[in-house]
């Protein structure tokens, strides 16, 4: 292990090839990974700290930031090794593209641009009050979303790879344009029963949006004084967090609810179909969370499921 | 793709294996792989017989697949079986699931269900290139499972793809090409709007999709079992040098 006060030595090798690509010298035992991130982009400006997997085995989990050398498992002269992660995108940024791209695409088919339902078609409205309100609440929907990604959220990674993009717009995007086809269709036919119908769903979609935000904000404050570990989420004051008693990601939950309802109000199959694979999605990162938390936390509360309770 | 050779058969115990590890079957599982496996070479040796004895006596194709289209859907229909082989031969579920899936598609919902075109030469080329490769295919398997693989059967498996594949894929494409007009005036297997379901679904644009998607996973196919080619048979040259 480190020295008293003394000196590192840093060798940081290629994962794959391990072909030295830096030697750092007197470096201070105290430093963190972060500040060997800026000093191997000193000498590699091509590769940013957020691109770069810094890990103590060439197939090993990347080394986060807050790490201090000397409490590595390494002498002192510290051989680390390399991983180019690729161009990355920051969260932020991923979020605003993936939301505004629904919001608008949904707005080209409700207001019925000509090349969408042929020129006879085009800028007329539906007979059918239902229709306007799905542009309310889908329109609603991805708005407070991203709201919330400007003001609520903190991400905990900074970055994701940049190709990643293009392959969540393509199905967040298409799917958007796929059931805003079929809701603004002129042949769209209201669902079956009628007001009875899409007033409950109205008002499910109310409460679950009402709950998604505020899970959101509930996790956005576990972060107030700025830190990026993890802490067990509780149940505050608020009834629609109440959900955490039973589940550790009562945000997805909530979430599923908001695109049942949507489906209800809407009766379309496409709508469906884009909340199955949500669901399905959802359950997959609800169960990740899940099983950290417990990894994480030996005083895990044992009630809670990740994403619905008792079940799932 | 129907007609690929692609490893994910799942049917090979041994030597499929990319690491070339030899891995262990329980004796019940390796009993209903053979079964199985003989079953089938007996199946499409069937089938491939009655075809020929009905085009010696006929000498026309015409009527061809309606007199084998009960064996046909029989073994082909029972291949599905071979997604949950892919349990315990540890192959990729979504390989197989693939290969079978376009195997069932041409055979159920194509070929069956648009009759005008039972009798187009393009069906003979895909049935033809279907069976050579289903006959090579299971008794590789048999015979792996056995532990006595003759070389030719190796040698087989490992050749006719090259020109079988790319003979089926023509045989299949230019059957759903045939399809299409009689898919546009019926409207079969589509939904048309408006309907309680707000969908919609239109078969003849799906087919051409489908046909489009040959170019991209055509080639990826092909050539991954040229590289199996070259490993397996290529392996075999240097083991007999070491000797």
């Amino acid at each position: 292990m480190g020295g008293r006060a003394g000196f590192f030595e840093v060798e940081i090798l290629d994962w794959k090839t391990k072909k030295q690509l830096c030697f750092l010298d007197k470096v201070e035992s105290n430093a963190t990974i972060r500040e060997i991130r800026l000093m191997f982009h000193k000498l590699y400006p091509q590769w940013y700290p957020a691109r770069q997997s810094i890990r103590l085995d060439p197939k090993g989990k990347s080394l986060r930031d807050e790490e201090i050398l000397q409490h590595l498992p390494v002498g002192t002269t510290a051989t680390l090794y390399f991983k180019d992660l690729g161009p990355q995108i920051g969260w932020t940024m991923v979020f605003l593209i993936e939301y505004t791209g629904p919001l608008f695409i949904y707005f080209l088919f409700y207001f019925r641009m000509p090349f969408v339902y042929g020129l006879d078609e085009r800028f007329t409205s539906s007979p059918h009050p239902v229709v306007n309100l799905a542009c309310i609440c889908h329109s609603f929907h991805y708005i407070k979303r991203l709201i919330e990604t400007i003001f609520v959220h903190r991400f905990s990674h900074g970055t994701m790879p940049l190709r990643n993009i293009v392959k969540n717009c393509l199905y967040y995007w298409g799917f958007a344009a796929w059931l805003a086809y079929y809701i603004n269709h002129p042949l769209y036919t209201p669902p079956s029963y009628g007001k009875k119908q899409i007033n409950f769903a109205v008002i499910m979609f109310l409460l679950c949006e009402a709950g998604n935000f505020s899970i959101h904000v509930a996790l956005s404050d576990l972060r107030r004084d700025g830190s990026r570990t993890r802490k067990i989420p509780y149940p505050t004051k608020n009834p629609f967090t109440w959900l955490f008693f039973f589940v550790s990601c009562p945000n997805y939950t909530y979430e599923v609810g908001t695109w049942i309802s949507f489906t209800i109000m809407t009766q379309c199959v496409p709508v469906g179909l884009f909340t199955l694979l949500c669901f399905i999605q959802m359950t997959i990162w609800a169960k990740d969370k899940h099983y950290t938390y417990l990894r994480e936390f030996k005083d895990y509360p044992s009630l809670r499921m990740p994403i619905i309770p008792f079940l799932l | 793709m129907a007609s690929s050779e692609e490893d994910g058969g799942g049917n090979g115990s041994v030597e499929e294996k990319e690491n070339g590890k030899k891995r262990r079957l329980g004796a019940v599982a390796t009993a209903w792989l053979i079964c199985y496996n003989v079953a089938m070479t007996a199946g499409w040796l069937v089938l491939g017989i009655a075809m020929v004895r009905f085009y010696m006596q006929k000498g026309t194709h015409k009527g061809l697949f309606r007199s084998v289209q009960k064996t046909l859907k029989f073994f082909q229909t029972f291949a599905m079986l071979e997604v949950v082989h892919c349990a315990v031969v540890h192959t990729s579920v979504l390989v197989t699931g693939v290969q079978v899936s376009s195997r069932i598609f041409m055979v159920w919902f194509i070929t069956h269900s648009i009759k005008q075109i039972q009798n187009e030469e393009s069906v003979i080329l895909f049935l033809v290139v279907w069976t050579v490769t289903e006959i090579t295919r299971y008794s590789f398997y048999t015979f792996n499972l056995l532990n006595h693989l003759p070389y030719f059967i190796k040698w087989a498996r490992y050749n006719f793809f090259i020109i079988l594949y790319p003979v089926g894929v023509a045989g299949e494409l230019l059957t759903i090409y045939a399809a299409l007009p009689y898919v546009k005036k019926t409207g079969i297997f589509s939904l048309r709007l408006p309907n309680k379901y707000n969908v919609s679904f239109d078969y003849y644009y799906f087919l051409i999709v489908i046909m489009f998607s040959y170019i991209p996973l055509f080639p990826q196919l092909y050539f991954h079992m040229l590289r199996q080619r070259r490993k397996v048979l290529h392996g075999e040259v240097i083991v007999e040098k070491d000797d």
